[in-house]
C-alpha cells in the first residue's frame, strides 16, 4: 500500500489511458477495413453470383464478428475513460469536443449496432437486397465513426474555432465548421482510414498466403491473396504520399512534434539532414551516435534541400515532447510502410510474370507482414499522441493540468485490472481469430438467400463447422 | 442566462434521461439473462436464452454510450464530477461489460471452454448490474463537490444505502430478463422463466419498497419533495400506479400471458425511474450541481439538438426494424 501511495497518480492515469486506447484501436483498425472488404465481397457475390465470393464473405464475416465484438467492448471503456481519468480536460473541452462525440454515437454507433444483428444473423430472414444494405450500413458506420473521433483528436492537435469562457472552458466561438474541419483533420482522417485498409489488406494477404503455402489450388485463398496484393500495390504508395503531406501539415502547426520525430535539436539554417538512426536525449539535447544523410531532411519536409529548418532548441524546453519515443515510433511506422510498399511491388512483378500463386518467398513475406498494419497504426498513434505532449489541447491545456482528482490506489488497482482482463479476454479472442484464419476457406458455400441458419452464435452453421475443423 | 438556454437545458436533461431509461430497460433484460444464466440448464435453455439477445445486445449497449457521451457533451461538469466520484464502480462496470460482451461470440467459438465463458457471461452481467446500482445509490446520497470538482475520497460511494440500490438493480434486471424469456422462448425453458419471473416480481417489489422507503430519509429535501403538500397529491400517484402494474404483472403471469408480463415489468421500471426523477430534479449531482450549473453553453446544446431531433427518431425506426426482423420465438435452433 505504501508503495502504491507513492506512485504518481497522473503517470498511472496516463499509462491506463494509453493502454486502453491503444488496445481499443487495434480492433477498429482491423474492422474498418474488414467491414468495407465484406461490403465489396457481398457486392461482387450478388453481381456475379460467383461462389468464391460467397465463400470469402462467409469466411471473413465470422472473423469480423469476433473482432467487432472486441472493438465494441473496448470502445465503451473509452467513452468513460475521459471522465474517469481526465475530468478537468473533460470539463474544459467538453463543450467543444463533447458534441462531436455525441454525433459519433448518434450517426455511427447506432448505425453499426442496429444493422450488425441483421448482417450477422439475418441473411435468410430479410432477403439479399436488405441484407446487402445492412452490410453497407455497418461499413459506412465504421467510416462515420472514424470521421468524428478523428475530428475530435485533430481538434486537440490543432485547436480552432474556440473561445474561452469565464469558467475557463473552451466553447465554440461561432460556427462549428472550423472546429470540425480543423487544420490537421483532413490529413489525419485520410491517413488513418487508409492505414486501416492497409491493416486489413495485410491480414487478408497473410491468410491467403498461409493457405497458398499449403494448397496452391484453393480458389478462396487465391482470390483473397490477389485482392490483398492489389491493395498493397496500389494503396501503400498512396499512404506514403498521404503521410508525407501529413508531416508537412504537422510541421506547420506542431513544429516541436516534427522536430522530435526527426531528432533535430539544433537549427539547420543551411538545410537539414535526415537522421536515419540514433539515440535522442532530451537531457543532453543531442542525438547520440546518429547516422544521417545530408540535406535529405529539408528535401522531405520542405521539398528543397537547402531550406532552413528550426531545431527544438528554438523552443522552450517545457514544450518539448519526449523525443526518444516519438523518434522511434515514427521510424517503426515508416519501416512498416516501406515494407508494405516493397511487398506490393514484388507482387506486381509476380503478377506480371504470371507467378502470383507460385512464388513461395512472396507468400512467406506476405505471411510475415500480416501483423505489420497493426504495428504501423499503433506506432503512428504513439507518434501523434506522444508528440502532442506536454499538452492535451496543443499549446493551450497541459497534460499535467488535465487529470482527475485521482487516488493512486484506485488508479493502480484499475490499471492492473485492465491489463489482466484485456490480455485475458482479448488474448483469448486473438487466439480464436487465429484459429479461424488457420482453417482454409470452405468450398461450395450456398447462395445468400439459402444460407442455412443455425442461430446458435453469430455465425451461421457452416462457418462454425469450418472453424471447429470439419468442412461443411 | 436567457430563456432559450433554460429550455435547451431541460430538453437535454430529458434526452439524457430518455437515453438512460432506454439503456436500463434494454440492456437490463440482456444483463438480466446473464444474471439468471446459472439458473438455466446447460445446453438448450442457455443457447436459447443467448440466441434471444445475440442480435440486439450491441444496440442495447449503445444507449449507455449515448447516456455517457450525452452527459459529457451537454453537461460536461456533471460528467467531470460523477465519474471521478464513482471511479472504481465505473471501472468495474466496464470490465463486467467486457466479460459479458466477448462471451457472446467466444462461447460458440470454443465449445470446450463454453462453461468458462458462461461463467464469464454471468459474472460480467452481475458485476455490471451491481456497479450500476451502487452508482445510482452513490449519486442519490450525494457527493462532495468543491470548486466545481469532486472533492471526496475514492471510497465515499460505499454505504449501506448504495449497496441496497446495487442489490435492487440486480434483482430488477433479473426480473426483466425472466419476463423477456417468457416472451421469447417456449417449452420447459419458458416454464422455468415463468416461475423465476414470479419470484423475482415479488423480490423487485420488495427492493423497490426498500429503496423508496430509504430515499426520503437521506435528506430532508427528498422528504419534502415526496410528502409535503401540495406535491404529495402528485407523488402519491406513483405508488398507486406501481400497485396497479404489479397486480397486472402477477395476474398476467398466472394466466399464461407471454407479452404482458414483460410490458408490466417495463412499467415498474418506468415508475421507478419517474420516482427517481421526482427526487432528483433539478439536480444532476444531488444538492450540489443543478442541470443549469452543469450545462454546456447554448451553442453546444443547440448544435447537438439539431442532430438529435432528426437522428434519434431514425435510430428508433431502424432499431424497431431490427427487433421486428427477429420477432417471434427464438426456439432452440434460433429464430424461426
Ligand atoms: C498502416 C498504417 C500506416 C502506415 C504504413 C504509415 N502510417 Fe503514418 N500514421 C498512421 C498509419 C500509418 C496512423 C495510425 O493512421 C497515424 C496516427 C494518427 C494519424 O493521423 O495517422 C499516423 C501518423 C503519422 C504522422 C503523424 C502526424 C501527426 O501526428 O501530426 C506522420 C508524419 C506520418 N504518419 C507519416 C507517415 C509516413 C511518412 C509513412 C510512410 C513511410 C507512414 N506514415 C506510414
Ligand atoms: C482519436 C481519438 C483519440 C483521442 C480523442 C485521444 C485523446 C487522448 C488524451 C486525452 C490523452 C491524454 C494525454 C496523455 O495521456 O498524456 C491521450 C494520450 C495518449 N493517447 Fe490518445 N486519443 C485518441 C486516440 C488514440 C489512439 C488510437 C491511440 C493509440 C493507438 C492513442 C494513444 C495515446 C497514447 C500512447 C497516449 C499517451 C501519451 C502520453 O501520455 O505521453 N490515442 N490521448
Ligand atoms: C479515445 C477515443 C475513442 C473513444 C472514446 C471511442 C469510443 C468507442 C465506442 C464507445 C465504441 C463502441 C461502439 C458500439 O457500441 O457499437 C467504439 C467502437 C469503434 N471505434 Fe472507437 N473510440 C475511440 C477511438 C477510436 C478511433 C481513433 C477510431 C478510428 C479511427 C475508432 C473507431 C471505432 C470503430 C470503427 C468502432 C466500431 C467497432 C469496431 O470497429 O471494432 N475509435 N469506439
Amino acid at each position: 500500500m505504501l508503495v502504491i501511495e507513492n506512485l504518481d497518480p497522473v503517470i498511472l492515469a496516463r499509462a491506463q489511458f494509453a493502454f486502453t486506447v491503444s488496445f481499443h484501436f487495434i480492433f477498429p483498425a482491423f474492422s474498418i477495413g474488414t467491414a468495407s472488404y465484406l461490403m465489396v465481397l457481398e457486392g461482387l457475390w450478388l453481381k456475379t453470383g460467383s461462389g468464391v465470393y460467397a465463400n470469402l464473405y462467409r469466411y471473413w464475416l465470422k472473423i469480423f464478428a469476433v473482432a467487432f465484438g472486441m472493438g465494441v467492448v473496448s470502445g465503451v471503456v473509452m467513452s468513460y475513460q475521459f471522465g474517469t481519468n481526465w475530468s478537468v480536460f473533460s470539463a474544459k473541452a467538453g463543450p467543444v469536443i463533447g458534441p462531436l462525440m455525441a454525433y459519433e454515437v448518434l450517426t455511427a454507433f447506432f448505425l453499426e449496432a442496429g444493422f450488425l444483428g441483421v448482417m450477422l444473423f439475418g441473411i435468410n430472414k430479410v432477403g439479399r437486397g436488405p441484407h446487402f444494405f445492412a452490410t453497407c450500413m455497418v461499413a459506412v458506420g465504421t467510416l462515420i465513426s472514424a470521421t468524428w473521433i478523428i475530428s475530435v483528436n485533430s481538434w486537440m492537435q490543432t485547436p480552432a474555432g474556440y473561445a474561452i469562457n469565464a469558467k475557463g472552458q473552451f466553447v465554440p466561438a461561432g460556427s462549428w465548421l472550423p472546429i470540425i474541419f480543423n487544420a490537421s483533420f483532413p490529413y489525419r482522417l485520410v491517413h488513418t482510414v487508409i492505414g486501416a485498409y492497409l491493416t486489413t489488406a495485410m491480414v487478408v494477404g497473410a491468410v491467403g498466403a498461409w493457405h497458398l503455402l499449403r494448397d496452391r489450388a484453393n480458389p478462396g485463398a487465391r482470390k483473397m491473396f490477389s485482392m490483398a496484393m492489389w491493395m498493397a500495390a496500389l494503396v501503400a504508395p498512396i499512404q506514403i504520399l498521404a503521410g508525407d503531406q501529413h508531416g508537412l501539415n504537422t510541421l506547420e502547426h506542431q513544429p516541436t512534434k516534427v522536430l522530435a520525430m526527426e531528432g533535430h535539436y539544433e537549427a539547420s539554417p543551411e538545410g537539414a539532414s535526415l537522421i536515419l538512426f540514433g539515440l535522442p536525449s532530451n537531457k543532453d539535447a543531442v542525438v547520440h551516435g546518429k547516422i544521417e544523410i545530408p540535406y535529405l531532411g529539408s528535401l522531405i519536409l520542405k521539398h528543397d534541400p537547402k531550406a532552413p529548418l528550426p531545431g527544438l532548441n528554438d523552443f522552450p524546453r517545457d514544450r518539448w515532447p519526449p523525443t526518444p519515443i516519438v523518434f522511434w515510433s515514427f521510424r517503426i511506422m515508416v519501416a512498416m510502410g516501406l515494407a508494405m510498399l516493397g511487398l506490393g511491388l514484388w507482387s506486381l512483378l509476380a503478377r506480371w510474370r504470371g507467378k502470383l500463386y507460385d512464388w513461395r518467398w512472396l507468400h512467406r513475406a506476405a505471411l510475415a507482414l500480416g501483423p505489420s498494419g497493426f504495428v504501423a497504426v499503433i506506432a503512428g498513434w504513439v507518434t501523434t499522441e506522444v508528440g502532442r505532449q506536454p499538452f492535451t489541447v496543443y499549446g493551450l491545456l497541459r497534460t499535467a493540468e488535465s487529470h482527475s482528482p485521482l487516488a493512486a490506489p484506485a488508479v493502480a488497482a484499475s490499471l492492473v485490472a485492465f491489463i489482466l482482463v484485456y490480455f485475458g479476454a482479448f488474448g483469448a479472442g486473438t487466439y480464436y481469430l487465429l484459429r479461424m484464419m488457420a482453417k482454409p476457406p470452405a468450398a461450395g458455400e450456398p447462395e445468400p438467400s439459402k444460407v442455412p441458419q443455425r442461430a446458435a452464435g453469430i455465425t451461421p452453421a457452416s462457418g462454425v463447422v469450418a472453424s471447429t475443423g470439419r468442412e461443411a | 442566462m436567457n430563456v432559450e438556454h433554460l429550455d435547451l437545458t431541460i430538453i437535454w436533461a430529458g434526452i439524457i434521461g430518455f437515453a438512460v431509461f432506454a439503456y436500463v430497460v434494454m440492456d437490463g433484460f440482456d444483463l438480466g439473462i446473464g444474471i439468471l444464466f446459472p439458473n438455466l440448464s446447460v445446453g438448450g435453455e442457455r443457447d436459447q436464452a443467448m440466441n434471444s439477445i445475440a442480435p440486439v445486445w450491441d444496440g442495447n449497449e449503445t444507449w449507455l454510450v449515448l447516456g455517457g457521451g450525452g452527459l459529457f457533451a451537454a453537461f460536461p461538469l456533471a460528467y467531470a464530477i460523477i465519474l471521478p466520484a464513482t471511479y472504481p464502480l465505473i471501472i468495474a462496470m466496464l470490465l463486467g461489460l467486457v466479460f459479458r460482451g466477448v462471451a457472446f461470440e467466444f462461447r460458440w467459438r470454443d465449445p470446450r471452454h463454453r462453461p468458462f465463458w458462461d461463467v464469464a457471461f454471468s459474472f460480467g452481467s452481475v458485476l455490471a448490474a451491481f456497479s450500476q446500482g451502487i452508482t445510482l445509490g452513490a449519486i442519490l446520497q450525494g457527493v462532495r463537490v468543491e470548486a466545481d470538482a469532486y472533492a471526496g475520497g475514492w471510497l465515499d460511494w460505499l454505504s449501506a444505502f448504495s449497496l441496497l440500490t446495487g442489490a435492487a438493480v440486480v434483482i430488477g434486471y433479473a426480473l426483466l430478463g425472466a419476463a423477456w424469456l417468457v416472451w421469447k422462448t417456449e417449452g420447459p425453458g419458458q416454464e422455468r422463466a415463468r416461475r423465476l419471473a414470479f419470484w423475482l416480481g415479488g423480490a423487485t417489489l420488495l427492493a423497490l419498497f426498500a429503496v423508496s422507503a430509504a430515499t426520503p430519509f437521506l435528506t430532508y429535501d427528498y422528504w419534502r419533495r415526496w410528502f409535503a403538500m401540495p406535491g404529495v397529491l402528485l407523488t402519491a400517484q406513483v405508488p398507486l400506479l406501481v400497485a396497479i402494474c404489479a397486480a397486472t404483472f402477477f395476474w398476467s403471469l398466472k394466466r399464461g400471458a407471454e407479452r404482458l408480463p414483460f410490458i408490466m415489468a417495463l412499467g415498474l421500471f418506468f415508475l421507478g425511474f419517474v420516482g427517481l426523477g421526482i427526487s432528483i430534479y433539478p439536480y444532476v449531482v444531488p444538492r450540489a450541481v443543478t442541470i443549469w450549473d452543469a450545462a454546456a453553453p447554448p451553442q453546444s446544446q443547440l448544435f447537438m439538438l439539431a442532430g438529435a431531433a432528426v437522428i434519434i427518431p431514425i435510430i428508433l425506426g431502424y432499431t424497431a426494424w431490427a427487433y421486428w426482423v427477429f420477432r417471434g420465438k427464438v426456439g432452440t435452433h434460433g429464430y424461426h
